[in-house]
């Protein structure tokens, strides 16, 4: 319980800031895409009997760089993203049935089972987020310009190629922390949800991150105790927490504006 | 026609045989060009000439098909961009934006804001800022990166006649202050023709270029901006505060 509790912090600590990154560049469908491929990446490093961590980052890694390579001419992004994410998926649980010698739990991969987070999960969840959290802080100030405006970068020059590609490391490093915590289907979730929630309230980025980074914590922690109690799995409920803190949020920004 | 350069001024930037190419249209060919500290250079021309990609391969954010980029070394560029869409979804006062120039002073960032004419929006959101003064903002931004050359790219788009002819004084006077060249884009042909040292006149590539007075009389500039030429040339030559209708963007 207590490694289950210290994994969600870990995962929210580092899901916020990144996902207002992804909410600012309207990069949703990128997200879906990059987690998507995290099964693909589940089911090779089962075949390949290699760590589940290490697979599923490659894959995040390459699914992510590929996508953003494919600038569309004839087919609009999200169409291109989609196409990329629901192929990823699928070929993942084929790939998956194929290992026919192993056992596995695909629920847990899709849905997360942070209930069964081990100590050696615990440090790789803490020293992923903690990797993400310093790539994020090293380059935040060009990020942000990046994401302002890519000609007011590159007169600064800031090169809007590698920031894009700092994100990326950052997302993938991310879907593979967050793959044994919320599962593959629900990581885009836990990045825009509390990032989304906490708009209102903010009138920096920095703020913004902040606070996502905060309701991320509290949406983990409460999704974990209601879980406890209703005994209903644990991934799902956090993101059902984040939705109920977006909601009222919401609802308490219109109240105050409306007062 | 008279350029101000020579072996006792290097240019601070400077462009060799630019070519950009997008599949196969060419949408800029052949351009040379240089700006030296202190210098107005302005560039004209109508709608899709390739004013908007020359500069930002000038700022080097688009790499050309062909040619060479020469900057001085460690040259800093201020830029003020066309549009900057700050969506709602980014959380931006001016003071944090002003930061991200690199500024992190407060009292010269607030001074830099006062100096554009806006010294209480300090605390407002970016998107709440009307027109005229997100564009002060921007010029602040640029400016506050302390820049030995500014480029605009259209910077009073959108703005009423009084917000421009006011946009336009300001970069005049900052240009004074801060001994900046300034690199810019227009539809104001009539300001242009006042304030600038030299014109450009593109349409995928140089069509001419000169002093404005030069410029004004050369048939391939005629020949691009018709019936406006008369009131542009009637606004060079004899300065009347009035203005002329017949004077209208391109």
């Amino acid at each position: 319980m207590v490694r289950a509790a210290l994994a969600g912090v870990g995962l929210a600590c580092v899901a916020g800031p990144l996902g207002c990154f992804v909410v600012w560049r309207r990069m949703a469908y990128f997200g879906d895409a990059t987690a998507h491929a995290a099964i693909l990446g589940v089911a090779l490093s089962l075949a390949f009997s290699v760590s589940i961590f290490l697979g599923v980052l490659v894959m995040a890694l390459v699914m992510a760089s590929a996508t953003s390579m494919l600038s569309g001419r004839i087919y609009a992004m999200d169409t291109l993203l989609g196409v990329a994410a629901h192929a990823a998926l699928a070929l993942g649980l084929v790939a998956v049935s194929f290992l026919s010698g192993v056992r596995v739990d695909l629920m847990g991969y899709l849905f997360g089972d942070i209930l069964a987070v081990g100590l050696g999960d615990l440090a790789m969840i803490w020293l992923g987020a903690a990797a993400a959290l310093s790539l994020l802080c090293w380059r935040w100030t060009s990020l942000l310009t990046v994401t302002l405006n890519a000609d007011l970068a590159a007169a600064r020059g800031i090169n809007a190629r590698w920031e894009q590609q700092i994100l990326i490391v950052a997302l993938a490093l991310v879907v593979a922390v967050a793959i044994k915590v919320v599962g593959a289907l629900l990581i885009t979730a836990m990045l825009i949800i509390p990032a989304a929630a906490v708009r209102p309230f903010a009138r920096t980025p920095e703020a913004m991150a902040f606070l996502a980074a905060g309701a991320g914590v509290f949406s983990a922690l409460a999704g974990l105790g209601v879980s406890f109690r209703l005994d209903t799995p644990t991934g799902p409920t956090m993101v059902a927490c984040a939705a109920v803190v977006f909601v009222v949020a919401n609802l308490a920004f219109m109240g105050r504006r409306g007062a | 026609m008279p350029r101000v350069s020579g072996w006792w001024c290097m240019s601070l930037m400077s462009a060799e045989g630019i070519g950009v190419q997008y599949g196969a249209r060419h949408v800029l060919q052949h351009m040379n060009f240089s700006i030296d500290a202190g210098e107005v250079v302005t560039i004209v021309g109508p709608n899709g000439a390739g004013k908007s990609v020359f500069l930002r391969v000038l700022i080097g954010a688009e790499q050309p098909s062909e040619g060479r980029v020469n900057r001085r070394h460690g040259l800093a560029i201020g830029y003020v961009p066309q549009r900057l869409s700050i969506g709602q979804t980014m959380p931006m006062n001016v003071a944090r934006f002003l930061a991200l120039s690199g500024s992190q002073n407060a009292s010269t960032n607030q001074t830099m804001l006062a100096r554009v004419g806006i010294p209480d929006r300090a605390k407002e959101q970016m998107a709440s800022l009307s027109g005229g003064e997100f564009q002060r903002v921007l010029l602040a931004h640029a400016l506050l990166g302390a820049p030995q050359v500014l480029i605009l790219d259209e910077p009073t788009q959108g703005l009423d006649q009084p917000a421009v002819a006011a946009f336009y004084r300001l970069i005049e006077e900052v240009r004074d202050e801060m001994g900046c060249a300034i690199l810019m884009v227009s539809h104001d042909l009539n300001v242009v023709m006042r304030r600038s040292d030299r014109v450009i006149c593109l349409n995928g590539h140089i069509c001419c270029e000169g002093t404005p007075s030069d410029v004004s009389l050369a048939p391939e500039y005629q020949a691009l901006f018709g019936v406006d030429n008369e009131g542009a040339l009637a606004l060079y030559h004899h300065e009347h505060d009035h203005t002329h209708d017949t004077v209208a963007s391109p």
